[in-house]
């Protein structure tokens, strides 16, 4: 694996100088999630180089780097990729406070940086900055999905679990914001916010059982979710209440739930194997093809990544900056996950998420009726993102 | 609220808290014994939970019988004990005659290394264990429901005290871990064999850890980070207890379950911090948690563990050190951005480390939480240049302030403790930094942190600030350094040699620990601010466990015994790490390993090997001088 990343990709067809990009993620400490995503851009990257490369016959190529999870290691990272190895621009990162620090950084030192996992609303909102975009819907569009789901229900006593970090705060902060809208006269009357990573279940279940809500809003993920989901099942916590749950429904989060899978909860996630698009079929079978492994959300993300920037790049025909920022923002890119436009006015793309129930089928849990919810109808008011973000 | 919900609350905490004892136990236990601060412990917790939805799921194909379950939790905890004793043998026993701090950077290479391992083993995705057949159900207690699971597990902590007080007051082994704990000098003295007492000790340590995770698995899944989510609570639960002392522990882990189980009910935020603020309460008040004793060594005039003779330059140094400096100077021209770059956190983390060194080799006081300072000054250089608007300069002067004031602060009841009471009451306050500026959003920006702390527009560039950041640094080491020639360094040195006697000289040894403690904080948070500008952020990693910790690695790599070894551990251990991360996703286990074969290669640091070398060369001279 490192010996690939290592050598890049070897280009078939493309011909002429490598256009270099930098992509720098979580590959050691968030490994579930950011290996799926990088055989994606391998993938991707190869098809287009199979199929003549970018800017008239270059070859596409990434130079993939570990971010160290922190802050001072991933800006350390992001110098050698843009100094030493000599990147157009850089791309990646999985948490928001990595990627929050690297978009500042490029923002300090003017080159190009593609924001694709980090969630968090501040890095498009208060603390965007010209050289920074983000791919995934942020945490506000996620959360706005699960609440127009939840419109025309009648559950009026809500619960809130999250994990005590910016994800989770920021997250419960939409939400109270939001449910008023579609659910009038819903109030929260519990919150939770254990540790990451540390979730004390029994206490938590516990604790939001005493409450007695109609309804809990959850957006515990990984470990936490799993020994949340089993607690809960086994105290009944779940047994005749609506949960709305955030991000529950990608295969990174299913496949650990196994068999324990919740029956309808509404949830945000990627029922790969049901989506039909014919661009998104393909894109499923060559995958299986490459990796021998079922795509995960990640996996998305990283091919329709690697699709933008080749858009981009053939767009632009330049690796100079401010001609790239330029050319992306207002950038629309049909991917194999329907077409993608990068708002000009917050740097926000409206690469959308499958809202659906979850459903357990076999041994591991998919979803059902669902329906994808395009980023576009997502996004912040254009007022709000005047009233925050500098410069817009 | 009703009753009922009160007693299931209780319960859950009471299964919490028993889940807790029985991996603290082990830790304990270790500890008692060999005087191993063993990181490692939360690893073989990992061990034991990856080992057991291996083979348990595997037993369960033949029958699912409760019993076919636990004998594969046991099985699972047997294999996990059997890798303590290979660590025990392969590793630890090597490296005894050095000093005891130098086993803790060995145990956490095995950290790094068994990190990953299980991803490379296991993979990285998550894996549920099966639940235990016949205790999948809920039993109804009043109105609610309760995990039969659960209930199980709240019998499981009583019994395994039970068994471990069986077998330290009915066994001759329990008996002589019992004495090894009271003074092992002794024991060995009167003919104990020592090796495989300690063998024995680290199986059944690890086997408890085992046992801990592998009961685990109805309840959680195997994730590659639950080593380091449990590592720093069972250290708590040990130091609350008292160290060595197993009933203490199993007190230790009921109070922060029930603790825990109703203050998520008033302050839902409350688990990030509460286990820190419990245990710097406790040992505010009792200086060896609630059932430990005095370490036996307290009394005694033993061999200290850190800088025994400062040795001034000779000519050989001042050539070396002029060559450095002369290096350093030169470095822009030759080097490229990024290697400069590296150079400058290089120097930064430099000054950090010294001054880590300054209290843990030349004042005995080893922190556990020196990252705190380091963090501290970063923030308040970070906070008054976006939220003030200050310019760099002025706020570089606020950082070693701000290290110095939270040092003064945490340090005036740090420096009532001793050994590793001392040393985990440096991480609660650290940790009790870190959830402030974890929370507190509103100012400190909570864990997304702070952006746009960039310096001055004249120090701006890679060139100027290295420049900057190298002439901060090296003032700083040089002036600690002169700080541990002058009397005041000294008189440290004799604090840390023996209280007493440093007592009966008329030395305040409470005031001059105060000071020096004040004085390395202060140090830190220069450092801190330096590293702040030269990332454009702050956020709570920098006040980190794992920064900490990374810190010890660099004074332990580069020679607690010596004055400028720390200044060598910065550099060595920033570049192993520089050096892999680009290569490998597997760079941990580089690192680790590196760390392993330093430690053994090197077994006072890289420090202590360059005194090494010189004392032999000095000693051929002599011997040639003498034959002439």
């Amino acid at each position: 694996m490192a010996a690939a990343a290592l050598a890049g990709l070897a280009p078939a067809r493309a011909q002429g100088a490598p256009v270099k990009v930098g992509e720098l993620n979580s590959y050691s400490r968030m490994a579930a999630f950011s290996v799926p995503y990088r055989h994606g851009m391998q993938l991707a990257a190869d098809t287009i180089n199979r199929a003549g490369g970018v800017m008239g016959g270059r070859p596409l190529e990434f130079v993939f780097r570990d971010d160290g999870s922190t802050p001072g290691d991933a800006v350390r990272v992001a110098e050698e990729l843009l100094t030493r190895e000599g990147c157009a621009f850089i791309a990646g990162t999985f948490l928001s406070n990595v990627g929050l620090a690297v978009a500042d950084l490029a923002n300090q030192r003017k080159k190009l940086f593609l924001a694709t996992e980090p969630l968090t609303d501040a890095i498009t909102m208060a603390q965007g900055n010209r050289y920074t975009f983000r791919i995934r819907p942020s945490t506000y569009m996620q959360t706005r999905m699960l609440v127009e789901a939840a419109r025309g229900k009648t559950q009026k006593r809500w619960a809130i679990v999250a994990p005590n970090y910016e994800y989770g705060q920021s997250a419960a902060a939409n939400f109270k914001k939001l449910i008023g809208s579609a659910i009038p006269g819903a109030e929260i009357v519990a919150e939770q916010y254990p540790a990451l990573g540390r979730v004390d279940a029994g206490a938590t279940v516990g604790a939001l059982a005493q409450a007695r809500p109609d309804a809990i809003f959850n957006v515990l993920f990984g470990p936490d979710l799993t020994a949340f989901v089993r607690e809960g099942n086994t105290r009944g916590l779940f047994e005749r209440r609506l949960v709305l749950s955030l991000l529950t429904g990608e295969p990174e989060y299913m496949i650990p739930l196994g068999d324990e899978c919740p029956d309808g909860w509404i949830v945000t996630g990627y029922p790969w194997e049901q989506v039909e698009w014919p661009a998104h079929k393909a894109f499923v079978e060559a995958y299986r093809a490459r990796v021998n492994d079922t795509p995960r959300l990640g996996s998305l993300l990283g091919y329709v990544t690697v699709q933008i920037v080749a858009n981009l790049l053939n767009k632009a025909g330049t690796l100079e900056t401010e001609k790239l920022v330029d050319t992306l923002a207002g950038l629309t890119t049909d991917t194999v996950s329907g077409s993608v436009t990068m708002r000009a006015l917050d740097h926000q793309g409206t690469l959308g998420a499958w809202v659906g129930e979850t459903v357990l089928r076999g041994r591991t849990g998919t979803m059902r009726n669902w329906r994808y919810a395009d980023g576009a109808n997502y996004m912040f008011p254009e007022a709000e993102v005047r009233a925050v973000r500098p410069g817009a | 609220m009703e009753p009922s919900f009160l007693l299931v609350q209780s319960l859950s905490g009471l299964a919490s808290a028993s889940s807790l004892f029985v991996i603290a136990s082990g830790l304990t236990l270790v500890f008692g014994v060999t005087r191993i601060v063993n990181f490692a412990h939360g690893s073989f917790y990992m061990l034991g939970a990856y080992v057991a939805v291996t083979i348990v799921p595997w037993l369960l194909e033949f029958d699912r019988s409760p019993w076919l379950f636990f004998l594969g939790v046991l099985a699972s905890a047997a294999v996990v004990g059997l890798l303590g004793v290979a660590m025990e043998i392969l590793l630890l026993r090597r490296i005894y005659r050095v000093p005891e701090l130098f086993q803790l950077l060995a145990t956490f290479g095995v950290v790094l290394i068994v990190q990953d391992a299980v991803l490379w083993i296991w993979g990285p995705v998550d894996i549920p264990g099966p639940r235990a057949p016949g205790l999948r159900h809920g039993v109804y207690i009043f109105d609610q429901r309760f995990p039969a699971y659960e209930l199980f597990l709240i019998v499981v902590g009583p019994v395994v005290l039970g068994l471990l007080w069986l077998l330290m007051h009915r066994t001759r082994f329990g008996v002589l871990i019992r004495a090894a704990t009271r003074d092992r000098e002794m024991v060995g003295a009167l003919g104990v064999n020592q090796a495989l007492l300690f063998t024995g000790t680290l199986f059944l340590g690890a086997f408890l850890a085992g046992l801990g995770g592998a009961l685990q698995i109805p309840r959680v899944s195997a994730s590659a980070h639950m080593d380091l989510s449990i590592i720093t609570e069972v250290f708590v639960v040990t130091v609350v207890g008292g160290m060595g002392s197993i009933t203490g522990a199993f007190l230790a882990a009921v109070l922060i379950g029930q603790l825990q189980a109703f203050g998520v009910l008033i302050f839902p935020k409350i688990t990030l911090v509460l286990v820190f603020l419990l245990m710097a309460a406790v040992l505010v008040v009792k200086p060896w948690g609630l059932l430990g004793r005095p370490e036996p060594a307290a009394g005694r005039a033993a061999l200290p563990e850190g800088i025994l003779h400062p040795r001034h330059f000779g000519r050989l140094e001042m050539a070396l050190g002029a060559a450095a400096l002369a290096a350093l100077i030169a470095l822009p021209v030759f080097a490229d951005a990024y290697m400069l770059k590296v150079a400058t956190e290089v120097l930064v983390f430099a000054l950090a480390a010294f001054s880590l060194n300054f209290l843990v080799g030349n004042g005995g006081i080893v922190s556990f939480g020196h990252a705190a300072y380091f963090g501290l000054g970063a923030y308040a250089a970070g906070l008054l240049v976006t939220r003030i608007g200050l310019p760099m300069e002025p706020a570089l002067l606020a950082a070693p302030m701000a290290g110095g004031l939270f040092a003064a602060l945490f340090g005036f009841f740090v420096v009532r403790l001793s050994g590793i009471y001392l040393a985990m009451l440096t991480l609660a306050f650290a940790q009790i930094a870190y959830a402030v500026c974890f929370q507190w959003v509103e100012v400190t920006g909570g864990d997304n942190g702070v952006v746009g702390v960039w310096p001055s527009a004249w120090a701006a560039s890679r060139q100027a600030y290295y420049y900057l950041v190298a002439v901060l640094s090296v003032a700083g080491i040089l002036a600690l350094r002169h700080v541990i020639y002058a009397p005041f360094g000294a008189t440290l040195r004799a604090c840390r040699d023996s209280e007493a006697r440093a007592d009966a000289v008329g030395v305040n040894v409470r005031k001059h620990r105060w000071l020096g403690f004040s004085l390395a904080g202060s140090a830190a948070g220069l450092s801190g601010g330096l590293y702040a500008f030269s990332k454009g952020s702050i956020d709570p990693t920098l006040l980190s466990i794992p920064m900490s910790v990374d810190f010890l690695a660099m004074i332990l790599l580069g020679g607690i015994q010596t004055v400028m070894g720390p200044v060598l551990g910065a550099a060595a251990f920033h570049s192993i790490k520089d050096l892999f991360m680009p290569l490998t996703d597997h760079w941990r286990f580089f690192l680790g390993a590196s760390i392993i074969a330093l430690v053994l290669l090197f077994p006072r640091g890289l420090g202590g090997a360059f005194a090494m070398l010189r004392s032999r060369a000095g000693q051929r001279r002599l011997a040639a001088v003498t034959a002439a």
